[in-house]
């Protein structure tokens, strides 16, 4: 636990450093205005790095997160513009039933068709995608389509942050809570940690790793709508490899891809060190040929990082054997 | 049995198609990707406009109803049998079709390609909407129209590696001298993503606190600087201009976050594929490398070493005429 604790604090001394290193060369980075607009950009990204850790805790993993957005997304984006008075309250709840119903597709086929998550969540991210072209023809929904409140909810201000910052927030609360404090929780960092230890504890290993899929896919649709009320459009390839984005935050996060291990906070800072870098490089001048190099040398150095710190030391039984070649 | 049925219904289906046409009418078939697109259905209303002018021109306006090249070798062999005087097509694969064409224009019927075009031997011109110089001319007129003291403008493209785009910038970059006073501060890369986009707007916008325009010669980069700059509060400071689509900008148009911006007309482009043809298969005109051929009231075009030609610069939507546009393409 100190462990984990540590690694949470050197992590968060990271993102400092990076926006310390930031304000050198852009001083406007570090105002209180901005710093909030960073963390509302990184919120989707939030959202559903939180989703994802949960399905990696079971040691599977949800490659379809992006694409059950995208569609999500879009259904919402037609609801809209069919219904323009309908509520923005139900339609966010029909978005997290309809993502929680494309994560649990995800979920039956790797409980009871066994087949491994990294296959299902491939074939499915496809057949998402493929449906939005089926439902749309390929067209798009745009701004003046949609209604005023539909674009207005998210970026709407309470308490000097927008509603799409507090969503993030409110998720990570729950999440932190049920992870901690409620049997599905402890059963997910069990059927992790020890499959069959778990299945000696009584804990249904496919079934806690059907309701982790569900869970995941149910904030993926809720960030359905966020995403596409902020960008105000709806195409085939919203967020098109954003799962991967999704991914290396929960890895630079600590969350363990060998499962069991990993905490939200440390997901939050592994989406917001992410966040970070993307929104500051645009600004300090560097050349889009290095941005992609850049960030991608920060995954595996946060990764390598990580690794080193996870690693527990062998004891060593022997000591004159250790000598002996 | 079976076959007679089937002769029957040609022969039916012929008639129907050749019944209200006088002997001496010309006869142009405007062949499109695929029925039911709104880019098409305007590219025929100007095709429509072209006959009217011309007199004794019927326009025989069809395609297959997916867009596939098979459905439009199909369309091609139906209208050589009617023997239409002429055919402009808009291509769903550049070799595919060349064939057909070729045995069109065997049987004495004039073939040009418009829009998306085929390859060389499938056809005697071909008509572009317009060229990579007019283009990158214009991207920077239109930023240059609204900052008539000069000012600061920014280029938000798509990857890096866009063929398109970088052709664009760079004859961009060639006439800005025409242009005294435009600083082209920073040329950023949204990779065609709504949120990368998205950023880089909002970057631009903070490295650059003077900026007065952003150029986005690209659907999704200015749909999404557009948003950017009305989140930031700069409607009015900053100009979001560049290539899009009438449908996906009307909401920006409206918001006041981009004054104008260009794409090709589809009725324009409809009515001088139809020019075209006329001279061609009237005998007015040769399809000759440095022919110089008119074509009504969109002037005149020069095919060029591939007997292809640009039509002219892309055409401008602003608050005026967004709303007529938005509902076509």
């Amino acid at each position: 636990m100190t462990l984990l604790k540590s690694r949470e604090a050197i992590l968060f001394g990271a993102i400092a450093l990076l926006v310390a290193l930031v304000a050198t060369r852009f001083p406007g980075f570090v105002v209180p205005s901005n710093l909030i607009a960073v963390f509302t950009d990184t919120s989707p990204l939030m959202i559903l790095a939180i989703g994802q850790m949960v399905v990696i805790l079971t040691r599977c993993i949800d490659l379809s997160v992006a694409a059950n957005l995208a569609l999500t997304g879009m259904v919402c984006a037609m609801i809209n513009v069919a219904m323009p008075d309908l509520p923005i309250f139900v339609l966010i709840c029909f978005a997290m039933v309809m993502g929680a119903a494309l994560g649990a597709i995800n979920g039956l086929l790797v409980w009871k068709l066994s087949i491994p998550p990294i296959v299902v969540t491939l074939g499915t991210m496809t057949i998402f995608r493929g449906v939005i072209f089926l439902l749309t023809d390929g067209k798009w929904i745009n701004a003046h389509e949609m209604s005023a409140s539909f674009t207005a909810f998210p970026r709407a201000s309470l308490l000097g942050m927008p509603v799409l910052g507090w969503i993030a927030i409110l998720v990570a609360i729950v999440m932190i809570v049920v992870m901690a404090r409620t049997t599905l929780g402890r059963a997910i960092y069990a059927v992790g940690g020890n499959p069959h230890a778990a299945v000696y504890t009584g804990i249904n290993v496919g079934r806690t790793q059907f309701l982790a899929f569900t869970i995941s896919g149910m904030l993926a649709g809720l960030t359905g709508y966020l995403w596409i009320a902020r960008y105000s459009v709806a195409y085939v390839d919203i967020a098109g490899g954003f799962e991967l984005d999704v991914v290396a935050a929960c890895v630079i996060g600590g969350i363990s891809i060998a499962g069991g291990a990993g905490t939200v906070v440390g997901t939050l800072l592994g989406a917001l060190f992410l966040g970070v870098v993307k929104n500051a490089l645009p600004v300090v001048d560097i050349s889009p040929f290095w941005q992609l190099a850049i960030s991608g040398a920060a995954i595996i150095i946060a990764v390598a990082f990580n690794a080193q710190s996870g690693r527990s030391k062998g004891r060593i039984i022997l000591k004159s054997a250790e000598h002996a070649q | 049995m079976k076959f007679a049925k089937l002769m029957t219904s040609v022969a039916v289906a012929a008639g129907l198609f050749a019944g209200p046409v006088s002997a001496e009418d010309m006869r142009i078939a405007l062949v499109v990707k695929a029925l039911g697109i709104g880019f098409f259905e305007a590219a025929a209303k100007g095709a429509e406009e072209a006959a009217e002018e011309l007199g004794g021109v019927e326009i025989i306006y069809t395609g297959p109803v997916d867009t596939t090249a098979e459905g439009q070798i199909e369309v091609i062999n139906s209208l050589i049998a009617q023997r239409v005087d002429a055919i402009a097509i808009s291509a769903n694969d550049t070799d595919a079709l060349v064939p057909t064409l070729k045995k069109a224009m065997q049987r004495g019927i004039t073939v040009i390609s418009w829009d998306s075009g085929v390859a060389d031997d499938g056809r005697m011109a071909h008509l572009n909407p317009s060229s990579n110089a007019l283009i990158g001319n214009m991207i920077v007129k239109l930023a240059a129209d609204h900052l008539p003291d000069g000012g600061d403008v920014a280029v938000l493209s798509a990857t890096t590696t866009s063929t398109n785009q970088n052709i664009w910038i760079d004859e961009m970059t060639k006439v800005l001298g025409n242009y005294p006073g435009i600083n082209v501060v920073s040329t950023v890369y949204g990779d065609d993503l709504a949120d990368k986009s998205y950023r880089e707007a909002t970057g631009l916008m903070q490295s650059h606190p003077d900026l007065d325009a952003i150029i986005a010669p690209t659907s999704v980069g200015i749909v999404a600087a557009a948003q950017a700059v009305a989140d930031a509060g700069n409607i009015g400071k900053v100009n979001v201009t560049g290539l899009g689509l009438p449908s996906e900008m009307a909401g920006a148009i409206e918001s006041g976050a981009s004054k104008s911006f260009a794409i090709w007309n589809p009725i324009d482009l409809g009515y001088s594929a139809t020019m075209l043809a006329h001279q061609l298969a009237t005998e007015a005109a040769t399809a000759e490398p440095g022919a110089e051929i008119a074509i009504g009231r969109m002037g005149t075009i020069t095919l060029d070493d591939s007997n292809a030609a640009a039509m002219a610069d892309p055409f401008v939507y602003d608050a005026s005429n967004i709303a007529d546009f938005k509902d076509i393409f």
